[in-house]
Formats: structure tokens, sequence, C-alpha cells
């Protein structure tokens, strides 16, 4: 039997195989091309003055001597572009809501440090540069509040007076009554949880190159966006530019993380300025201004109680949150984006019937907030993950032990979360009993309770969760938002050569689409890898193109591939069935060759592109049809993912530094597309949630500037933080989407930092603390433990 | 200020260039030479993007001046491999999927090049220690220290 005769489901596929990626050669030969690799002829640097103040009026702009630098070519603020650009606006039907318009320069006022304010263009960025020293800011400061406790208030400054308040956001969850369910509850636990505000710190800067057509009065602008779609649409109306006279494209992007997917004050700028110059400008933004000017994350405070019953079942959550917004509500995701996910992800993957959840977002001199891997989860986690081990601790049952009994079980899906969200059935349980199971737990608690004995602090927690990806049209993020986050469009055209080109909207900075997406063709189509060029990451490519955000490129784009390879499929295996004379039915095609189930007849592809568009007449003209197709996917709805996450820690009694002893992730994404890819995406989402329970934090001191200035200030994991983490795939039923795939570029983010907390927590049980503020840096810890000392209780060996 | 004429080997080719004293080796290789393989990534001698061979020694190439390097040899990511043919360090990082954005990756193969020659990295900690001096925030390097166990076990150990 020759392998066209096994059954389709008998063959190799392409899906769930380690296929090395495509795009790697480029990258490994320095070959990539990144943005700032590009330089036109003429090109135009950019260097900006940005704030030194938090809040202030500006009322006098003085270049000084910044002409004579050889070199410069133009010095703006707000009040020479302003006629040619509008600003951005990120609406939202939330009530009480409101928008700030976002310029590319300050205008009027400024409200962070770092908010551009002054741009200088001149030949070279060091010319640039030495401008800026000229340029003098004088400024009238007005008074502010940096802390959300403060910005809250009734009386506090305003940032916007157009808003009336610093509370810009403001939404509640309710379901059932949470009163009662305290009043019954046997043990009530409590909190009060941060995670500080960080950044994503993608290794290549922000990075933007303007290039003003004048022949087609069109431009296009490089960027190192995630959603080169989404800032081609809102450019448009912003430049009055028709799509045809603007282009977005991301070339290779280093990394996002998330926080390249919002639109920049710097983005708008080079465009506006190339179209005023008629001549290509780039901005690469330096280290400095993306610690300061780049979205941040996190920030909330978590007041969360939870009611459980004697026997350890949840029956009811409390939560009042004050999120920091930052200055700016971020185009397109709105301040609402993070906040609003703190408080309905708050339930967690947990039974629970009674609810109620507010969240406060407010308004504070700083950077704006924005989209961070993770979105919201990653605090609500580590609330939830802490109030459920604390509660557990105070029913002295075994953590797992407890999570078993609360975790959503396999026959109660679909479920409703007292937020309202559908968990569509995914491995809850079976993550938290795989993550065990490969951690040999009890194996681990002995070790645990060993090294106590012999006065170590070790600990171990745990972290569940699950996050809804790949969402669709029905579910919105932020209601009102600008854009369409829920359909995903692929266009596969095969030419007349026999090659296959494969279009996309999405984008990618490092999740290897180019290859997952050519696996997903491979098997629906039945070609041969290398004849695919994916493409994706350009506006121009499809009508609505998007970015990559949400866990959603493998979900959408995959979804969208699926069907439109299915379509030039049956297209192929027509104009075959007529080439071969055989009933179509009679036909498959793999590896790009149509071969017949009836005869020894076969076709490669090639010789069948060529049949339909160059050899006329072999195809009647009735019944040719080109190789193309464009199909859009919508999931309608999302998917769950689902995961465990298990750490053990050591701390050092001395220095109090924390060692990550063992480290396992067992996680529900559906059907994996490619192994090495996911573990990939495991490994370096723990990475940063490592990052971010230990080292990671932005702050503001209290005359509002930021403290950071480099990365010798701003800690990120190296490869020396970090350990092996082992991984457990758990396929569960698939969800019911067209390939089966869930998506999983943010958990690692979500369920490292509550599991970490945790961990401490146990390690850290005996002395009497909580960890309840991330990172947990020695310093926090050497506050707690001196904080207890203070209020009198002895420090005790751990038993 | 007062430029000044430098001569330098580039992966092999030998290039003379009038540069102010103040231009970094990175800016010179990326805008002067136009080898845009080296990265930058902070600018300040901490995320090892930027790192090249100088004389067959790492070093960060945003902390060094090119004036500083004349007469010297320099060996960049573009003499490692073509796309076509990459070499030995370069397929390890494919193979072992030790990269994603591939942003740090110039920096990492170059550095991993200089320990190859140099250093014991007879234990996966030492090869985590080795590597700290180059940051990544895709992989949670887990994959290149796979990588380069594999290329130090080929390489034995250092005589
Ligand atoms: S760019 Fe040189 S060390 Fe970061
Ligand atoms: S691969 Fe993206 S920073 Fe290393």
């Amino acid at each position: 039997m020759t392998d066209h005769q096994h059954p389709a489901e008998l063959r190799p596929k392409m899906v769930g195989t380690r296929v090395k990626r495509t795009e790697d050669p480029r990258l490994l030969a320095g070959m990539g091309q990144y943005v700032d690799d590009m330089s036109p002829a003429g090109t135009l640097h950019v260097a900006l003055r940005r704030s030194d103040q938090p809040h202030a009026r500006i009322l006098k702009i003085d270049v000084g001597e910044a002409f004579s630098v050889p070199g410069v070519v133009a010095i703006y603020d707000i009040s020479d572009i302003e006629g040619e650009i509008k600003p951005a606006i990120p609406t939202s039907r939330l009530p009480g809501y409101y928008a700030t318009p976002n310029w590319p320069l300050a205008r009027g006022k400024v409200r962070y440090v770092g908010e551009p304010v002054v741009a200088v263009v001149a030949e070279s960025r060091y010319a640039a540069e030495d401008a800026l020293e000229h340029i003098n800011i004088q400024y009238d400061p007005l008074p502010f509040a940096i802390r959300q406790v403060d910005a809250v208030k009734d009386d506090a400054p305003l940032l916007h007076e157009e808003a009336g308040t610093n509370t810009i956001i403001r939404r509640e969850f309710k379901r059932g009554d949470v009163d009662a369910a305290f009043e019954e509850a046997a043990v009530i636990v409590k909190g009060r949880f941060r995670m500080t505000r960080k950044t994503a710190v993608a290794m290549e800067n922000r990075s933007y190159l303007a290039e003003w057509d004048g022949r087609k009065q069109s431009l296009t602008l490089h960027t190192s966006s995630g959603s080169p779609g989404i800032i081609r649409d809102v450019l448009s109306s912003c430049l009055d530019l028709p799509g045809t006279r603007l282009r977005v494209v991301a070339p290779d992007v280093g990394g996002s993380f998330g926080a390249k997917g919002s639109l920049y004050p710097e983005e708008m700028l080079v465009c506006v300025l190339a179209r005023k110059l008629k001549r290509p400008v780039k901005f690469i933004s330096d280290r400095l201004e993306d610690l300061s000017a780049t979205s941040q994350a996190f920030d909330e405070l978590i007041e969360a109680e939870l009611a459980v019953t004697s026997n350890g079942m949840l029956i009811g959550l409390k939560a009042d949150v004050i999120g920091d917004v930052g200055a700016y509500s971020i185009y397109p995701w709105t301040a609402a984006l993070e906040t609003v996910q703190v408080v309905s992800f708050l339930p967690g993957p947990y039974r629970m019937e009674h609810y109620r959840g507010r969240i406060r977002g407010v308004l504070t001199p700083k950077p704006p907030t924005g989209p961070y891997r993770g979105v919201g989860r990653p605090s609500s986690t580590f609330a939830m993950e802490r109030l459920v081990e604390m509660a557990a601790r105070e029913l002295n049952m075994d953590p797992v032990e407890f999570r078993r009994k609360n975790l959503v079980r396999a026959e109660e899906f679909p479920y409703r979360t007292a937020s309202g969200i559908i968990w569509d059935k995914s491995a809850f349980q079976e993550c938290l009993e795989g993550a065990c199971e490969k951690a040999d737990y009890a194996a681990l608690v002995r070790q645990r309770d060993a090294a106590r004995r012999e006065g170590r602090w070790v600990g171990i927690g745990l972290a569940s969760y699950a996050e809804l990806t790949g969402i669709g049209s029905r579910i919105s993020v932020a209601p009102g938002m600008p854009i369409n986050t829920g359909t995903e469009t692929s266009k596969i055209e095969i030419d007349a050569t026999g090659a296959i080109t494969a279009s996309f909207g999405i984008s990618s900075h490092g999740q290897g689409l180019e290859t997952t997406l050519a696996q997903v063709i491979v098997d629906e189509l039945g070609c041969k890898l290398e004849d695919i060029q994916v493409r994706h990451g350009d506006s121009a490519l499809v009508p609505m193109s998007s970015g990559t955000y949400a866990s959603r490129s493998a979900v959408l784009g995959g979804g969208a591939a699926t069907l439109a390879a299915r379509v030039v499929k049956g297209k192929v295996l027509r104009a075959a069935a007529f080439l071969m004379e055989q009933n179509v039915d009679d036909l498959d095609i793999r590896d790009g060759i149509i071969a017949s189930r009836q005869s020894n007849l076969t076709m490669t592809l090639k010789e069948v592109a060529s049949a339909v568009y160059t050899q006329m007449g072999r195809i009647p003209r009735e019944q040719r049809e080109d190789l193309t197709a464009s199909e859009t996917y919508d999931p309608y709805l999302g998917t769950a993912c689902s995961s465990t996450h298990l750490a053990m820690v050591e701390i050092d009694p001395e220095t109090y530094g924390v060692e990550i002893r063992r480290y396992v992730v067992a996680e529900d994404c559906g059907k994996i597309i490619n192994p090495m890819i996911v573990d990939g995406q495991v490994h370096g989402a723990v990475a940063q949630g490592i990052g971010a329970a230990l080292l990671e934090e932005i702050i503001h001191d209290d005359n509002g500037q930021a403290v950071a200035a480099s990365l010798a200030d701003y800690l990120v994991p190296v490869a020396g933080t970090v350990p092996n983490i082992s991984i457990v795939h758990i396929e569960a039923d698939l969800p019911n989407n067209v390939g089966g795939f869930r998506g999983m570029g943010e958990g690692g983010t979500i369920g490292a930092p509550a599991a970490i907390a945790n961990a401490v927590s146990d390690a850290l049980a005996h002395l009497g603390v909580s960890v309840e503020t991330l990172p947990i840096t020695p310093e926090r810890i050497f506050q707690l433990l001196r904080d207890k000392a203070l209020a009198g209780q002895p420090i005790q060996t751990p038993t | 200020m007062v430029e000044k004429t430098i001569t330098v080997g580039v992966n092999g080719m030998s290039y003379t260039r009038t540069v102010e004293p103040r231009m970094l080796l990175s800016d010179f290789l990326r805008q002067e030479l136009t080898l845009t393989g080296t990265h930058v990534g902070c600018e300040h001698g901490v995320c090892g993007a930027c790192t090249v061979l100088l004389d067959g020694r790492s070093v960060r190439s945003c902390l060094t001046l090119a004036v500083q390097v004349d007469g010297s040899e320099i060996e960049t990511i573009e003499g490692q491999g073509e796309i076509d043919r990459l070499g030995r360090v370069q397929e390890a990082f494919r193979q072992h999927h030790g990269l994603q954005c591939g942003f740090c990756t110039p920096g990492f193969i170059m550095a991993v090049t200089d320990l190859l020659r140099h250093h014991p990295l007879e234990s996966d900690e030492q090869i985590r220690e080795a590597l700290s001096g180059n940051i990544c925030r895709c992989t949670g390097y887990e994959n290149i220290v796979n990588a380069v166990r594999e290329l130090a076990r080929e390489r034995g150990p250092l005589t």
C-alpha cells in the first residue's frame, strides 16, 4: 500500500511535531530586520526632551542655541504639529469612563516624568541629542497625588480637569448574597495584596521609522508594534489618510509581551514629521526612555476576603480594588483592560456562588499602564491563590486537597463564574493532579519537612488558574473599545509556479507563527512546508489586520488558516479531477502531490497551478477557479486555558535571598501545534513571572520621579536566577473551535508570581509572616520580619 | 570634535573610516559598516545584546569606542555563518530552540563562542553563571543552556 492510500487520519501530521522554526536562520545569521536596521537614504533622527516634572503646566519652551548644533533640522513642540494630526481617543462604553485624548507631544501640561514634550529632528541621533541640551522648558509645577490611595480621594488634585475626577474606571461584579455567605462562614481569611508596578522590558526598545512617498502621497510606518493593523486603523483617522495611502509594517520585532501592542506618542510623531518634512523620520527609544515611557503594568491594591466552610468549601469572596492606571488611558485598550480583568478573573477556576468585586481605576502622574502578558490575571491570581493557601492553613488542610475540593470538576463544565466568565471544558483538576504527580508532591513535602528540621527555610507553593484565550466577537474584554479583537483573516494563494503564500493579520514578535501557521496549513492543504511562505505583520496583507495579543494568534490565526486551506484544497482537487479525469472524491493531496485512489495517476501542485493559470484551454472557462481563498474565523466565544504551577523555594536566613529549587507547570492548551514552541513560551513566561515575583519593580518616589534609570536598577532574571522548569501537557477534551487550539502564550506569567508567593509564605510561616506584596525582595522579607519582631513576636526556628 | 581615521578588521575584512572620537563601536558597526546583526538593547553595558569579539575576547560594543579598536580584529555575528549554512553555535541554538524574537541572539552567540574557547562550562551551574552577562527576555534561558551544554560536551574539556 502506498502512502496516499492511508486513510487521512493515520498519516503523519505536521501539527503536533517539533518542527524547527523557519524564521531562525535569518535571525541566527544576523540577517533579521528590525526597525533600527533600516536606514533609507536621507533618514532624519528624532530625540525627545521629556518632562522631568510629574504634573506641571508648560509655561515656556526656549530652544536657546539648539539650532547652532550642526545637523539639526527642526525643533517642534505640540503647537507646531497639532493642526496636522488628531489625538487618539481610547473609547469605552463603561459608564463614568473618561477617554483621555492621546497626543504625540505634551499639550499644555505634562502628566508624568518621561512624557515627551519637545522633538528635535537632526541628521543623526548624536546631533539630535546634542541639541536637546540647549533646550530649556519652564514649568509651573502643579499639585499631584502620586499614590492611588490618595489620587482616588474626592479632593485629590486632578490630572485631567475635563474628566472632573481621577477615578475614570468603576466596575462592580456581583453574584448571590455575599454578606450572608460571610456570616455563615467558619473561616474568613483576608489580605491587602499588591503586585507593584512593573514594565515589560522587551530586549528591542520601541523603534519607529516613517517614510513619506511624495509620488504616491502615502506613508509607510515601520514599527516595533505587536499590533500593526490596529496602529494603521487609528493612524488612518488621526492623520486623515485612507488605508490605501497608509501602510503599517512590523518587520522582525524583538519581543513585546503586550507592551508594544498599544499606540505610542512617538509612533504618531514620526508619521506627522515624515509627512511634514517629506523625509524618512526615525525614532529609536533608549532603555531609559523605555523604563520611563513604555506602558507599565499591575499596580493594583487588592483588599480581598474569602469565606470558607468548616469542611473547606469556598462560599464567598469580596474584593475592593484600586488600580493605578497612570496618566493616560492607553489606546486602544483603555485603562479598563487591566483593571477590570483583575476583578472579573478574581474568582479563578473555583466553584463559588457569592461574589462582590469592585474596581476603581485612578489616574496618577506616572506612565500609562497597558497590556502586559497575563493582563490583570497575574494580580488576581496572586490575591486569590494567597487567600486559598491562607484558608487551607487556617483549616489545617493540605493546600492540594483544598484545591481539589474547590476547582470546577469535569462534569460541571461549562461553568459560569461568579463574575460571569464562562469556562468551557478544560482540565482544571487534571492540571492540579498532573503538577503534583510530576513533582512527586508527597516526596517534596517530606523533603521540605526534613529540611525544616535542620532549621532551613524551605517552602512549597501552588497556583491554579484559568484564563480565557482566543476570544471571539461575542466577548469583548473592555466593552466599546475602538477595535475588533474577535476575528482573524487568512488569505491563501497558490501562484502560477505552485508556490503558496499565506497572509495573515496577526504579527509575530518571537512566537514563531511563520512556522506554526505553516504547520497547520500543511496538514489541511496537503502541501510541503517549504512551499509555504507565511506573511504577517503588515497592514496591507488582509483587509482587517490586527496583531498578536491576548493569546489569540494560534486560536484565531490557526482557525482561519484551517478554513482557508480547506477551501483552497477543494479548488486544487476539483481542478486536478478535471485534468486527471478522475472523480474528485477519489483524489487526495499530500506533500504537494495529488493522487487518485482509483489509478496510479498523480499530478503535482505545480502542474495543477500551471494548468489553471498558464495553460489556457486545459480547463474550460466555466470550471476554472483561481487557487486562492480568503477566510475569516470568528470563534464567537473564547476558550479556557488552565494550569497549575508548583514551586519549591529555599530562603537564605542570612541574606533573605530566595532560591527556586523546583518548578513544575502542568497545563492544558488544547491541541499543540509545535511542542518545542509551546515549551519555549512556558519557559519564557515563567521566567517573567519569576521576575515579577522576586525582582522587577518600577518605583516612583514621593516627588513622582522614577527611581530605575537602567537595567542595573530594574533587575530582570538572568540565566542564574531561573531554574529548569518541568512541563506537563494535559490534553483534555479539545475546545469546540476550528483546529482545537487554546491560547497559551501568557500563562506562565499568571501562575508564577502566585506560586512563588505561596512558596515563600510557606517557608516563612513559622515566623508568622505572609507575603502580600510582590516582588518579595530580600529587603521586603527583612521588613516583614522586622515588623513582626517589633510587634513582639519572637522569631522561632521552623518546625 | 576632531575626527580620527581608523582601520579595523571585521570578520576578516579590513575597513578604514573616519569617525568622531565619541562614536560607539556598536554604532560604528551598525551605521558605518551596515553590519546590523549586532544589536543594542541597553547602551549601558548590562544586557549583552551588543557583544562582539575584540581580538578573540568578548566585549560590549556599546561600552567600547570605535577609536579604541583601531588596528584590532573584530568578530561579529555576520562572520559566524550564512543563512543557508549556519555555524555550529547557531545551529545548536536552532536545534534547541534557544531563540524566540532573536534580538538577544547575536549577543548570546558571540558570548557563547568566547565561552567555548575559554570557559570550562562543566556543569549547568557553571553554564548559567557564565551566561549571566546576557539578558534574554523570551526564552527563560533553559533552551539556551541546553544548547550550550551540548556544545560544551562536543568540545570536551579545555586543554
Ligand atoms: S547594548 Fe551593550 S550591553 Fe546592552
Ligand atoms: S529571544 Fe527575545 S530576547 Fe532573547
